[in-house]
């Protein structure tokens, strides 16, 4: 496998890009600079599926596509199926010898918004873990169904303002935990699983080249700032994972087969979460005073989350 | 329902031609759209900068997105330092960098979000958001110059 260098930025900006600019992403989306950092991972040849949503719809409007490498959409649930079942028949002809060039390096990746990965996908996505393909799910972690409107997903975190659980007089957004989907894949006993964020550009990449690298599904979770639902300016989506890595809303973290569990990233200074929650507009009415017990909620969650991780990650389990 | 159409193959603009006769039996599957996003061979992308590529007109990089912009950014080639902060988080791939120097922006696929100036780290910056109408060249002139710490 051909990884390329990435010692430091200079080194790793070397690499040509292979996903085209001129796609119709939101100014500032995250979705992007994440699918860049894939691409340039890597030299080997890529077979890609995605999922329907916001990375589907802007990269391949007809009669453009922003791919250089071979790319296939389906159906909304269903990218993890595509690309097992090219995978399947790329090893079948290998081992018939009806490949064209059988000894170039390929690899199989899939990407999935957080609607079709938590929600939609998830029984393909699980009955692929299953059947054991060698294959990188990329999961691009926007927390709503932002490419429709910016409804509820299960991976909504609470206290949330979405088009489907809004917050009013009776209501303080979504009032149900976020799924985790994290220890749900490392429970398929999968090699490889991680959540990475884009904002920390060199434990991503490295986190992707150990998961392209590893034989077997693997599984990415990806934190993708979305600057029309999040509601902040798009100039900020750096500034926005920043906040939600130190404040250890999203902790970067990778689980190596099913145990053995690595935290990549400490935070010198752990911010509180309001710091995070105040950034962004669809959190805003957690700030009234008959709101306060939401955050004071979250809060907790985070703290009783880190305690978990740091106890696992020290006795190894 | 049955599915018509008949084996004539894609034609110039990607899409396969429907029509005649001829019903498709069960194991046979009506082709979508194909683009390819090269002319000729498609070699390893991964190999070719762009300027060697020979893109096709299906590729969104022979398209444009500059009407987008309101205000944009303006590259200040004598402080740069190149640490390819901008290059690693544009979103659109419009900071063309080349043998670890960065060499300016492309307007092409540009949508001013302002990223790259948020992540620059010298002091002043080397990119800096201006109206889209402004002048590069008079915006560089009157650069600002390097706040002093106050003690």
């Amino acid at each position: 496998m051909a990884i390329t260098s990435i010692k430091n930025l200079k080194e790793f900006s070397t690499n040509n890009d292979r996903f085209e600019g001129a796609h119709l992403l939101c100014p500032g989306c995250a979705h992007s600079m994440i699918v860049r950092e894939l691409m340039n991972c890597t030299d080997d040849n890529l077979v890609i599926s995605s999922n329907t949503g916001c990375l589907e719809v802007s990269t391949a409007v007809y009669p453009y596509t922003s791919w250089d490498t071979s790319w296939i959409h389906i159906g909304f649930e269903n990218s993890a199926t595509a690309v097992t079942g090219a995978e399947a028949m790329y090893k079948a002809r290998k081992r018939k010898g009806t490949l064209k060039d059988p000894d170039a390096p390929v690899k199989f990746v899939a990407f999935g918004g957080d609607g079709s990965t938590y929600d939609i996908g998830f029984q393909w996505l699980s009955g692929a873990m299953e059947r054991g393909h060698d294959f990188t799910y990329i999961c691009l972690d926007n927390e709503n169904y932002a490419n429709t409107g910016g409804q509820r997903s299960s991976a909504t975190p609470i206290g949330a303002h979405t088009s489907t659980a809004q917050a009013g007089t009776h209501s303080y957004g979504k009032k149900q935990k976020k799924k985790d989907i994290v220890s749900i894949m490392a429970a398929h006993g999968s090699p490889y699983v991680a959540q990475l964020a884009p904002n920390k550009w060199k434990s991503m990449a490295k986190g992707f080249q150990k998961a392209l690298e590893t034989e077997g599904p693997c599984f990415i979770n990806t934190v993708s700032a979305c600057t029309t639902e999040w509601k902040f300016d798009p100039k900020d989506t750096i500034h926005v994972t920043d906040l939600a890595t130190d404040s250890l809303m999203f902790p970067i973290y990778e689980i190596i087969d099913g145990h053995e569990l690595n935290i990549l990233y400490r935070p010198k200074n752990i911010i509180k979460v309001e710091d995070y929650l105040g950034a962004q507009g669809r959190y805003k009415h957690l700030f009234k005073p008959e709101n306060k017990h939401v955050i004071e909620r979250i809060q907790s969650d985070i703290d009783k989350n880190w305690t978990m991780l740091q106890r696992r990650e020290e006795a190894k389990i | 329902m049955s599915i018509t159409g008949s084996a004539i193959g894609t034609d110039k603009r990607g899409i396969r031609e429907l029509g005649g006769e001829e019903k498709l039996g069960w194991d046979e599957v009506e082709q979508g759209v194909v683009l390819s996003s090269f002319d000729g061979s498609t070699e390893n992308a991964a190999f070719l900068k762009p300027e060697e590529r020979e893109y096709s007109d299906f590729n969104s990089y022979t398209a444009t997105v500059a009407s987008w912009r309101i205000i944009k950014p303006v590259y200040n080639r004598d402080i740069c330092i190149d640490c390819q902060n901008c290059w690693v988080w544009c979103p659109d791939t419009s900071i063309i960098s080349r043998d670890k120097q960065m060499l300016g922006i492309d307007y092409d696929h540009c949508k001013g979000c302002g990223v790259c100036v948020e992540v620059c780290p010298t002091n002043p910056k080397s990119l800096l958001m201006f109206n889209e109408a402004s002048d590069n060249d008079a915006e560089l002139a009157g650069w600002p110059v390097k706040e002093k710490k106050e003690k």
